[in-house]
């Protein structure tokens, strides 16, 4: 069992890497990978905020939007996955609100550390991405735990990566035109060719 | 007159969403493959941006300033579920294919940026135009970069064979590369590129720069 949700978290870190594979969370991955401590305190952020949003979001669906879901409050036949969106939405934006007072009133050097990237994670597409491949896929409660916290995780490692390798760019002599977002394009761009040769692998 | 002109035009060059704000780039990347898919994209995108900035701008002295994300963004989500709906009831195929992208509308920033940045301090008009340009704005790029993609990867366009690939027993190879959705990266880095060897205003400038070559200067200095 141990080794199913480790290959399930293998999985979600390199070979469905959410950020190189699927192109998701690409704004803020691109506008805050200019340093590697800014890279840092988002990256702890998303895995903290997906490790909590998909195991909620998992639950909601289970227990109230699946087709037929509602069936122990006696409605058997109900289909509430059209307003699925607009849930995990909900959820996502408000479990950042309580998160970023819940860090402010008791965890205040942690806030201090992730406080001004909390905000742009609502709209950060990874994460809602990440609740709807959890759909799609039909996890189940503990699959959805392990699989947001791998998520989480390859984002993180994404970011960390190409901030290192903006940081090192800095120095190097770039044509005018291409200086800083046109060079960081073409560098993810291989960065995404790279991340394909974990593709074939099979645990 | 001028002033609506304005805002409709310059998002497209001057002030394109994706080369020069960075926003709304994940769904530019995976729905580039094909032409047609990427068109549906566009107008989805267009359509919701347009009616997001209209319905923010009419309510925006309603709103109150501490949850207006959480309302902006259940307008947002509300349009793109019937756009979404929309595209399933009458492209079902093609739904199929970028329908996590069209649901993922919702957390595109550019929507949000210009529901923040521009529909809450403006009129109902000028933020409809507004969305209009940055629609445009972003559906120029996806096409050009779906072309590209389609032309050279597939030696197609909407679907239509232009150059006939050899597995069809014609001349073009078909490039592989232009498949891959890593390919979109370098088209718009490329894109970049041009735009700004245009528009040199754009140009962004280096933290550091490259110190002129060292051994000109040490013989400068030993002939001095």
């Amino acid at each position: 069992m141990f080794e199913y949700y480790l290959n399930l978290f293998i999985t979600a870190v390199f070979i469905e890497n959410i950020a190189l594979a699927y192109f998701l969370g690409m704004c803020t991955f691109l506008a805050i990978s200019k340093s590697i401590k800014a890279a840092g305190g988002l990256g702890m952020a998303v895995i903290v905020v997906l490790t909590i949003t998909v195991p909620i979001n998992n639950f909601i669906y289970l227990n109230f939007l699946k087709p037929g879901a509602l069936s122990w409050m006696g409605i058997p036949n109900s289909d509430l996955e059209f307003v699925g969106l607009i849930t995990y939405i909900g959820i996502i934006a408000a479990v950042v609100q309580i998160l970023e007072m819940i860090l402010d009133k008791y965890v205040p050097v942690l806030y201090n550390a992730l406080g001004s990237f909390l905000p742009l994670i609502t709209v950060n597409c990874a994460i809602l991405g990440a609740s709807l491949f959890m759909v799609e896929r039909s996890y189940t409660f503990t699959e959805s735990i392990v699989y947001g916290f791998g998520a989480g995780a390859g984002w993180a490692l994404a970011i960390l990566a190409l901030a290192g390798v903006r940081e090192r760019l800095k120095y190097a002599d770039v044509p005018e035109g291409l200086q800083g977002l046109g060079i960081t394009f073409i560098t993810v761009g291989l960065m995404c060719f790279a991340f394909m040769s974990f593709g074939g692998i099979i645990l | 007159m001028s002033k609506s002109r304005e805002i409709l035009l310059n998002p497209i060059f001057n002030d394109n969403p994706i080369a020069l704000q960075i926003l709304g780039i994940c769904s530019a990347l995976a729905v580039t493959t094909n032409l047609y898919p990427t068109l549906l994209m566009c107008i989805a995108l267009t359509a919701v941006i347009c009616l997001s900035n209209l319905v923010v701008s009419v309510i925006r002295n309603q709103i109150p300033t501490n949850v207006r994300m959480i309302v902006q963004i259940t307008i947002i989500a509300s349009l793109v579920v019937v756009v979404d709906e929309l595209l399933k009831a009458y492209d079902y195929e093609n739904s199929k294919t970028i329908g996590v992208f069209v649901a993922l509308i919702v957390t595109n920033c550019i929507v949000m940026g210009r529901a923040e940045a521009f529909a809450m301090q403006n009129g109902p008009w000028l933020s409809f135009l507004d969305g209009l340009g940055n629609g445009l704005g972003y559906s120029l790029i996806l096409i050009v970069v779906a072309t590209i993609r389609e032309f050279l990867g597939a030696g197609t366009l909407f679907g239509y064979e232009i150059l006939v690939l050899t597995q069809n027993g014609g001349w073009y190879l078909g490039n592989n590369y232009m498949v891959l959705s890593s390919s979109s990266f370098l088209i718009i880095g490329l894109f970049i590129w041009l735009l700004r060897s245009w528009k040199t205003e754009q140009i962004e400038e280096p933290e550091y720069r490259v110190a002129r070559n060292n051994l000109e200067t040490k013989e400068a200095g030993t002939r001095v």
